[in-house]
């Protein structure tokens, strides 16, 4: 619901980590449990990153699904689209979430610098690099 | 314990277990140069390549040895949580308790604070971060009824945001004397998704629902729901005129927050807001 400004933040974090460099792909992980919409979060990015030095970078969305460990019997339960925060061995509720409470970013995908393909003798390095980073994503 | 799973494009993967935990570290080596080779392995080792259709995808290793994958591992919501515990530090430092009060637009929160100032005004010194996108109609309500009140409008430099965040509360923070009070209640902005992402440093959370909001809504907004030690189910009077099932409701409630405590309020007819009273004294 808050994704618009919630790319403020990534933008924050991606311009600084990436000290300048061209980011193709912003790697992010996100849990179920964020409410976050991985497709209106791509959205979004499009439209933040607009005339911005982060133009044409796309996010990749890595969706985690909720998971709880019962504290009794231990045994791991997928929490489901209509969320049951039950252990589905014993069925106590005395649970702990084990994942998809994830929001981060993991990695930058960063355009090839011109220096480093000089020692690498590969002469598609740089198309391949370049690709289509303006283009939509599946996410 | 590898975790298998599809996407909405049909594309699949497994990737390990991710535990919450692994996202509090920092790695504070910068940019670290990744060689081409190892940029290669975290390729494949990852998902970005299996989550998009598109035509790198299944060919990494054109892709992976001209450009550079950098490891970054920084939360998104860090900077929030950072300001969240500095001002749930101050909050300590001054011996205030700090609650955040939470609801869908509606459901009662300003007339419940309303009774409760009228209560509990004359045994506690009490402060009021007000939250709304806009508008001062909600601390106009709360004026006069001997409560500190710091009002914040999101609209207002804020983008118009559909929740409190922790910078913003920081920003309401010196219009409030906080070493002079002994409660603060954050009437956040009515909304049962944003606000439950958003930790401001309170002590804990209460939610304010009204059973005109039906029964489904602790299924629909588990996040919300999971967040809170306290549901105030209000409009209580109201049951009579109305289909409300409330032992679905709570049923559903449990689901989600089974150790949740949950009091029957009626803010307009005074019905256990003494119960809701005493729960806010006995957080002191």
């Amino acid at each position: 619901m808050h994704e618009l400004s919630i790319c403020s933040s990534i933008a924050d974090i991606t311009t600084r980590r990436a000290a300048g460099r061209t980011v193709v792909v912003i790697n992010m992980r996100i849990g179920q449990l964020r409410q976050i919409v991985p497709g209106t979060l791509v959205y979004c990015w499009e439209l933040v990153s607009a005339d911005t030095p982060l133009a044409g970078s796309r996010i990749s969305v890595e969706y985690v699904p909720a998971r709880i460990s019962c504290r009794s019997c231990e045994q791991v339960t997928e929490v489901g689209e209509v969320p049951l925060f039950a252990c589905a061995g014993c069925g106590g509720i005395d649970v702990e979430v084990v994942s998809g409470e994830e929001f981060l970013i993991t990695s930058l995908e960063l355009e090839a610098l011109a220096a480093d393909d000089a020692g690498r003798g590969q002469p598609t390095d740089q198309g391949a690099a370049k690709g289509s980073p303006g283009e939509g994503t599946g996410a | 314990m590898g975790r298998f799973h599809r996407h909405e494009d049909g594309t699949a993967h497994s990737h390990d277990t991710v535990d919450s935990q692994d996202t509090g570290h920092s790695h504070d080596t910068g940019v670290s140069r990744a060689t081409p080779s190892t940029a290669h392995t975290q390729a494949t080792g990852v998902s970005s390549g299996a989550a998009h259709p598109d035509e790198r995808a299944g060919d990494h290793s054109g892709y992976a040895t001209g450009g550079e994958r950098v490891e970054v591992l920084e939360r998104i919501f860090g900077e929030n949580d950072r300001t969240a515990a500095a001002n749930r530090a101050d909050f300590a430092a001054a011996g205030v308790r700090v609650v955040n009060l939470m609801s869908s637009p509606g459901a009662g929160k300003t007339m419940l604070l309303g009774e409760t100032l009228t209560r509990l005004g004359s045994r506690l010194r009490i402060g009021i971060i007000e939250g709304d996108i806009e508008t001062s109609l909600d601390a106009d309500r709360l004026a006069g009824l001997g409560a500190q009140i710091a009002l914040i409008n999101t609209g207002n430099g804020f983008g118009g945001e559909c929740h409190l965040d922790a910078p913003m509360v920081r920003s309401a923070l010196p219009r409030l004397p906080l070493p002079e009070l002994d409660l603060v209640l954050i009437e956040n902005v009515g909304n049962l998704v944003c606000p439950a992402e958003f930790d401001v440093g309170e002590d804990t959370r209460a939610m304010v629902y009204a059973v005109t909001e039906g029964e489904e809504k602790p299924l629909k907004y588990p996040v919300m729901f999971r967040s809170c030690g306290l549901v105030v189910v209000n409009k209580v009077d109201l049951l009579p005129y109305l289909d409300f099932d409330m032992d679905g409701f709570l049923g559903n409630l449990r689901q989600v927050n089974p150790a949740a405590k949950v009091l029957m309020v009626s803010a307009r007819t005074g019905e256990g807001v003494d119960a809701w009273c005493d729960w806010l004294s006995a957080r002191r």
